[in-house]
């Protein structure tokens, strides 16, 4: 399991940023991002897209969301 | 289930469908490039209160109340209403506060800017550089960790607080109370049927919720990310507003006599840079405020409470520009407005980013 990044309450771009860092920190593998509007959602998996990672999985619980991001390493 | 209008053809869709329908509202009676101006319809709803005393912007414009009724909607259609508050609200009330001092001394927020553009008023062309230069220093704030802090969870009727205020103004400005200022001339008189500009603003805050219509945001991410996803929406809205209006005779180019607008450049740049600067630290444009409150954002909420108390001092103390341009108490507050948020900008940091 890799890094987990807790982007809950904040909004929009702030949990795109956090995840944006982690993900050119990381060399590969896999990310998880906390969110809880589904505007965050949205625009963290866009911007996981966008960098060349593939979102594996959306786990809604409570009206938070996990999303799973992976890139090959 | 897929959201298609958080989609790359679902948000140009949707600024499409705004451009067209803010066009058509001026042609019904709205006025002049200002078929929908959020900064401008919060104003005149300050004056139908009597906030402010400016006889001839007093309107309650049923368009704020059907972008909040309208977000509602689709937020509880799709199962994202989110109560939530408490992200420095002191803080956005104050941002709220001077972005709409600042539109007020251009004469339009960010989607109005738009409209004048797409209308032949090349006044805009100031007014949009002003908007994107403050949202590139908001951009640099936030690129230095720049963070109002996180939401909390609330009550489900604490979210319900702002749409249940908007429905007590509905029921006011529907049986026309006589507690309500209604403008007899000038801008405050002239709007489209009431049923009319409230059911196609019930519409524009459904879809706009649904695609996160911003146009603070659309700027942001583009100078933040080189995202071009909001940008194609803002676009699609110039572009349609546009057409629109070379259909219904309504392009008028030039710098002079524009409706509601003067053509002192700097003035349209400057309060453009306040506002844009304060709708980028509070994370939202003033229509996506408007969405953000129908789906139980108080934080939203409380921004725009200051901008409809922004709007009555702008009127109150002379701030706001009139077609004879900018007031010497407008520059004042332009001034003050800018180290206000530059503070803003500069003291509220996280570490932790």
């Amino acid at each position: 399991m890799g890094k987990v990044v807790d982007a809950r309450g904040l909004s929009c771009p702030q949990p795109v940023m956090m995840a944006i860092t982690e993900m050119k920190k990381s060399t590969g593998g896999e990310l998880e991002v906390l969110v809880d509007t589904d505007t965050a959602k949205e625009n963290v998996s866009r911007a996981a897209e966008s960098n060349g990672w593939t979102v594996v999985e959306i786990k809604e619980t409570g009206g938070e969301y996990s999303i799973r991001i992976k890139k090959q390493s | 289930m897929r959201n298609f209008l958080s989609t790359r053809k679902g948000i140009v869709l949707v600024g499409i469908i705004i451009g067209v329908l803010a066009a058509l509202l001026q042609k019904l009676g709205n006025p002049g490039n200002m078929g929908i101006c959020v900064a401008c319809f919060i104003r005149d709803t300050a004056g139908g209160l009597g906030l402010h005393r400016a006889a001839i912007v007093q309107y309650v414009r049923p368009e704020i109340i059907g972008f909040v009724i309208g977000s509602l909607i689709a937020a509880y259609a799709f199962k994202e209403f989110r109560p939530r508050a408490g992200s420095a609200p002191i803080v956005r009330f104050v941002l709220g506060f001077f972005a709409m001092i600042g539109a007020l001394i251009f004469l339009g927020c960010p989607w109005r800017a738009l409209l004048r553009l797409a209308g032949g008023d090349w006044n805009a062309i100031f007014g949009l550089l002003g908007l994107a230069f403050g949202v590139w220093i908001g951009v640099l704030f936030l690129k230095n960790g720049y963070s109002l802090g996180r939401t909390q969870k609330t009550y489900t009727a604490a979210g319900w607080i702002f749409p249940l205020m908007m429905a007590g103004l509905l029921v006011l400005v529907l049986f026309k109370s006589g507690s309500l200022f209604f403008s007899e001339e000038g801008p405050g008189s002239m709007h489209a049927p009431l049923l009319v500009s409230l059911v196609i603003a019930v519409i524009i805050g459904f879809i706009a919720q649904r695609s996160r219509f911003c146009t603070m945001g659309a700027l942001r991410d583009l100078i933040l990310f080189k995202h071009v996803h909001l940008f194609s929406g803002i676009v699609a809205l110039a572009v349609a507003a546009f057409a629109t209006n070379l259909i219904l005779g309504q392009f008028n180019p030039g710098f002079e006599g524009q409706p509601v607008a003067h053509t002192m450049q700097i003035w349209n740049f400057g309060g453009m840079v306040l506002a844009g600067l304060a709708f980028a630290l509070a994370g939202g444009c003033p229509g996506r405020q408007l969405f953000l409150s129908g789906e139980g954002d108080g934080d939203a909420a409380v921004f725009v409470l200051g901008m409809l108390t922004g709007a009555a001092f702008a009127h109150n103390f002379s701030l706001a520009s009139s077609p004879a341009g900018v007031t010497s108490g407008g520059i004042t507050a332009l001034i003050i407005g800018l180290v206000v948020c530059l503070f803003i900008g500069f003291t509220m940091r996280e570490k932790a980013l």
